[in-house]
């Protein structure tokens, strides 16, 4: 077997919403293996979307909330005070529930990380988004109007319109929060697809209502009840001989 | 006809009926206005428009410099209350800790519910002496009467700008801030385009506002038929005038010659508030267009 390297540390992390009395995660252990896609599933208000959430710190934009413990990152604890955080988000990527293409066109969706980091250059510019778009699936289709208004595209190319605008970055790992759950099945065969091609480059970890989904796109699964993590592992492990009887109920479907 | 029907009946043609009323009242007030002007129209023409002459004793009328305040005081009105309106409407949306969001929202939209009477009298009393001191002159004019109605329009366009501001879906906004965006990269990069049409429409109706106020600029505006060197001076509007003189309209060509002023002044606000409605229009149609092209592709599937 191929040597496991450690992308993200999640280390002994708790998480407390403002105004909250009780913590919503409980003492976090996870590794999150490089170039690999990780799945965190669980049944709602489990808190694996309030786990994705912290790694890239989006939970700073709502004042008040409470990180405890360590996220171990490139070196550092990104849960620290003074982590920088317009850079973080450019090491770490996100990718929501719905797509949210900006009220611009296909070129300028792309382009606009690569702007916000200083690129200005037109031909490194161009140079940059064809690529992303490759990257995410998308340039076939949108190679012959890149100047029109994202909006026009289709739920499924606006998705993977967010993909490649998240990879024209070059961010080290993306996070997906349920990517697919606004999508018809073709699109999210597609969107499957290309995070199974992405992991190449990138480090994945996706949070999915969806167990077949996490079954058939992810190494590592993780899943998580009532803001403790049951039980981390490989995929195949978790599904088919997981340790723990509350993880067994889980995915045969008797509660959740 | 079942009862059932019959009242469905006269349901469906009451509301017509009133429906049409408005309308009605629409093109009445229009005719009025046509009929009382067309001794006017026929005595000057077109050069109503460009005549600066306003000497009812002598009976010649021209509305130029009526039309030309009303232009510039809503001009000056305009360029003061837009930029501020907007910031106002930013720091309120997206960077206002929310404990001031909502008592500061209030009193913007408190200021939009002091009557006119009361702003122009403010600006006569306190406002119009301020500047005496700083420029000369009588403080009347049409920077005075620009400035109190940018204060008169600010809370307006402040309000339905941050109403337009908050509609930017929350994930939206997170979305540009997962990629390193800054508050002020999302502001100017997401928000403001996402409520680009909001904005202008609330710019457009405050226009048209501006320019039909009558109270308040009758108190500041100095009301004399000038076109001003500067806008330091006193002028007058055309609704100041109106609310002006007809008291004095002895004669059958002035009483004619300010309904003429009336007209204009109702075929400019027509137009103001069609451009904003045309405006909303062109917006939604984009999205029917996209739907109109689906609609294509299915019938030519069906014929197939």
């Amino acid at each position: 077997m191929e040597k496991e390297i450690i992308d993200l540390e999640v280390k002994d992390f708790s998480f407390r919403y403002a105004g909250a009395s009780a913590d919503s995660l409980k003492k976090i252990n996870l590794p999150i293996i490089k170039n690999k896609v990780t799945a965190l599933i669980g049944p709602s208000g489990c808190g694996k979307t309030t786990l994705l959430r912290s790694l890239n710190r989006i939970h700073d934009l709502y004042p008040g909330n409470e990180y405890r413990g360590e996220v171990n990152f490139e070196g550092r604890n990104i849960l620290s005070a003074d982590e920088d955080l317009i850079h973080l988000r450019t090491r770490i990527g996100m990718i929501f529930q719905k797509p949210t293409a900006f009220p611009m066109s296909i070129y300028e969706n792309i382009a606009y990380g690569l702007k916000l980091q200083g690129i200005k250059d037109k031909t490194v510019l161009s140079g940059r988004i064809e690529k992303a778009l490759k990257g995410g699936a998308l340039w076939g289709e949108v190679k012959e109007r890149l100047n029109d208004e994202a909006d026009a595209l289709s739920g499924g190319q606006q998705q993977r319109l967010c993909i490649s605008r998240a990879i024209a970055v070059e961010p080290e790992i993306i996070l997906f929060d349920e990517p697919t759950s606004a999508l018809d099945p073709i699109s999210t065969e597609a969107i499957e697809k290309l995070i199974m091609e992405l992991k190449d480059e990138v480090t994945i970890v996706i949070v999915t209502h969806n167990m077949q989904q996490a079954q058939r796109i992810s190494d590592y699964t993780a899943f998580m009840y009532l803001g403790d993590l049951i039980e981390y592992g490989e995929t195949d492990k978790i599904f088919n001989n997981p340790d723990e009887e509350l993880t067994k109920q889980y995915i045969s479907g008797q509660f959740g | 006809m079942s009862s059932y029907a019959l009242k469905e009946r006269v349901f469906h043609h009451l509301t017509k009926f009133f429906a049409f009323l408005v309308l009605f009242f629409l093109v009445a007030i229009f005719v009025v206005l046509l009929v009382k002007a067309y001794p006017a129209i026929e005595a000057f023409g077109f050069d109503f428009l460009t005549d600066e002459k306003w000497a009812p004793n002598l009976g010649i009328f021209g509305g130029f410099p009526a039309i030309y305040g009303s232009f510039i005081s809503t001009l000056i009105a305009m360029l003061l209350a837009v930029p501020v309106a907007i910031g106002i409407a930013i720091f309120l949306s997206e960077v206002a800790p929310s404990r001031l969001k909502s008592p500061m929202g209030v009193s913007i939209e408190l200021l939009a519910a002091i009557p006119s009477v009361v702003y122009g009298m403010w600006g006569l009393f306190y406002f119009a002496p301020l500047m005496r001191d700083l420029v000369g002159g009588n403080g009347l004019g049409l920077f005075t009467a620009g400035f109190i109605l940018s204060l008169m329009i600010l809370p307006f366009i402040a309000a339905i700008t941050r109403d337009s501001l908050n509609t930017t879906p929350q994930i939206l906004k997170e979305s540009a801030y997962a990629l390193g965006a800054t508050k002020w990269d999302v502001i100017k990069d997401v928000m403001i385009p996402y409520a680009k049409a909001g904005i202008i429409g609330s710019v457009i109706l405050a226009l048209g506002r501006a320019f039909g106020e009558t109270m308040a600029v009758t108190f500041v505006m100095g009301n004399v038929h000038n076109v001003p060197d500067s806008i330091f001076q006193a002028a007058t509007s055309i609704p100041a005038t109106l609310a002006n003189e007809f008291n004095e309209a002895d004669t059958e060509l002035y009483y004619s010659s300010l309904f003429f002023l009336a007209l204009i002044l109702f075929i400019i606000s027509f137009a103001i508030i069609s451009l904003a409605k045309f405006h909303f229009l062109k917006r939604r149609k984009k999205v029917s267009d996209r739907k109109h092209k689906w609609h294509k592709l299915v019938k030519q599937w069906r014929r197939k």
